[in-house]
């Protein structure tokens, strides 16, 4: 069986956000990276399959040379072999652009599987995976905390509103996953060891032969802006039973809550 | 000439989305500046309250292919749908469903689709732009479809909703798309609703959530009491999922929920930047909080430092009897 796990390289969830000087962007010139962790249950979920009944697992990553050393992290985890589509303008490009390339590797590839994230956090759009879905006209089923494959088929449990739905198809399809459907596990010494006789294969945006239409963005990014600060609030002092009562109030009177 | 908005409208389990009446609203918002038509799309089953809130069509879907939701059959049928009305925008709620099927009917349709935004207007040049947050709501991107038709899916809980007018009525086009099976390849079989939630998180108007000084898994059932009692939905920050308090469905922040809520209460919990990014954009926030430096109290409008374990019950108990029950 053939996995494709599609990641993306992205700022570590803890920075503060600032903004670029042309204002378009987010300024991350001195912030680490690290594999999107979505992404890192989908690694997790290839790896698993490919404990329990075997399995080849590739990574593929669209974006600058940076994006390498993510793709490095999943090979450490115990993928197979990763390729990297490496050009600039992949590092902040949009579904639309991103969704062809991944695609195009992805034809190339065959998988029977193909794995994402539910969504990069940054961009937070979740449509790369439907893009190539489309593209390739497979299934899909995202946001996945449980995945059962067996025989060219899967079954998966979504997780939507207040609910769960059970997704049954047939393979290749696209599964993009949710927290809680593994725990993802941490590269061993000997898998980052490993990573060195792994073929990491890095391709050009003018090899996968795309059509210059392919790649236009139909989201123009105007600017980027950071959300009003907060004026400073009420700091409430006394007994809980004095507190609480002006609260209900405040909530009551002020806010018209309750 | 693409003209009109297209709205998705949603009604699980035969319940209408309060999400899809805003999507409804804000796209004859935007038709009204236009002075163009709205219509709805509702697969399966319509409902009055579409025409009620604005829709002037409804397309209303129908096939035995459409019993069950699959991506690739909702997609076919909102692209079909698409070129029959030919609007220059195509709207639905930033739900589990809008967010599966639109991408894709996006891709198909070779135009761009603006996520979860939570402004939209008429740009000059006659181009539709959106405000969507990014970094889980560190920062706001304010962006131009490109192409017609443009499409979007809205945040819940953000757009308000049309004044309805009772007794307004709209024309219905039942709708048989083509479709093939050999075109579906995958269905939901089963829905299962999640246990022990009762309020969606993202569509809630109040959030009282628990953190790390709730100590352990057996306190969130008085969260849930205080939810309860205010109408809300229940939340927590990272610190109580992974210490396997509480499931995830329930966890705020850049890994876990964004929400927008009128108001959040935080029991509890610190403030890492990171559930800070998942809240700061309701209305109220209230931070209860045993220590006076916590982050959490910079972006309340209202802290009180003190006792989560006495103050949880006081306020079930005031919320309570103010509203009689």
């Amino acid at each position: 069986m053939k996995i494709a796990v599609c990641t993306k390289y992205v700022p570590d969830t803890a920075i503060k956000a600032k903004v670029t000087a042309d204002g378009r962007n987010i300024d991350v010139a001195d912030v680490s990276f690290v594999v999107n962790p979505y992404d890192e249950y989908a690694v997790e979920e290839a790896l698993q399959i490919k404990d329990k009944q075997g399995a080849e697992v590739i990574v593929i990553g669209a974006g600058s040379e940076k994006a390498t050393a993510g793709l490095r992290t999943c090979l450490a985890m115990g993928a197979d072999a990763a390729v990297l589509v490496k050009d600039d303008s992949l590092e902040n490009a949009s579904s639309f652009t991103v969704g062809s390339v991944l695609a195009r590797v992805c034809s190339e590839v065959k998988p029977d599987l193909i794995l994402f994230g539910k969504n990069a956090i940054g961009a937070d759009n979740g449509q790369v995976p439907a893009v190539v879905a489309e593209l390739l006209q497979l299934p899909q089923a995202s946001v996945v905390v449980k995945l059962e494959i067996h025989d060219n088929k899967f079954r998966a449990d979504r997780e939507i509103e207040v609910a769960h739905e059970i997704v049954e198809g047939s393979l290749p399809a696209v599964v993009t996953a949710q927290k809680g459907l593994n725990n993802p596990r941490y590269a061993s010494l000997k898998g980052i060891m490993a990573t060195k006789k792994k073929p990491l294969q890095v391709r050009t945006l003018d090899s996968l032969g795309l059509a210059p239409d392919d790649l236009q963005p139909r989201v123009a990014v105007q600017r980027v802006t950071l959300p009003p600060s907060r004026p400073p609030g009420k700091i409430l002092t006394g007994e809980v039973a004095e507190v609480v009562p002006v609260l209900v109030k405040l909530l009551r009177e002020e806010a018209k809550l309750i | 000439m693409a003209q009109g908005v297209l709205v998705v409208i949603e009604k699980p389990q035969g319940k209408l989305k309060k999400a899809s009446l805003e999507a409804l609203s804000a796209g004859r918002g935007i038709a009204d500046q236009a002075g163009e038509p709205v219509a709805a799309l509702c697969i399966g089953a319509s409902d009055p309250r579409v025409a009620e809130f604005g829709a002037d069509r409804v397309f209303v879907a129908r096939h035995e292919l459409l019993d069950a939701y699959s991506s690739e059959g909702y997609c076919s049928t909102l692209v079909q749908v698409a070129g029959r009305f030919q609007p220059r925008l195509i709207l639905g709620a930033a739900t589990a469903m809008g967010r599966d099927f639109l991408p894709r009917a996006a891709m198909r349709m070779r135009v761009g689709l603006a996520q979860e935004c939570t402004e939209l207007k008429i740009a000059a040049g006659e181009q539709i732009e959106c405000v969507r947050p990014i970094f889980a709501g560190k920062a706001f991107a304010t962006v131009r479809l490109t192409r017609v038709p443009a499409m979007a899916t809205l945040r819940p809980n953000v757009f308000p909703l049309a004044e309805p007018k009772p007794g307004r009525t709209a024309e219905t086009v039942e709708f048989k798309p083509e479709l093939d099976r050999s075109q579906i390849h995958a269905y939901v079989i089963q829905t299962q609703l999640a246990q022990g939630q009762k309020l969606e998180l993202t569509e809630a108007n109040i959030i009282v959530s628990g953190g790390r000084g709730m100590k352990g898994p057996e306190n969130f059932a008085m969260i849930q009491g205080l939810a309860d009692a205010l109408g809300g939905a229940m939340g927590a920050s990272r610190a109580a999922v992974d210490a396997g308090w509480i499931d995830h469905q329930h966890q705020v922040g850049q890994t876990g929920k964004t929400v927008s809520p009128t108001l959040y209460i935080a029991w509890g919990i610190s403030g890492a930047i990171q559930h800070l990014a998942g809240m700061s954009s309701s209305k109220y926030i209230v931070a209860i909080n045993k220590d006076p430096e916590a982050p959490i109290f910079k972006v309340a409008d209202y802290g009180i430092v003190g006792d989560l374990f006495t103050c949880v019950p006081a306020l079930t108990n005031e919320v309570k009897l103010l509203k009689g029950s």
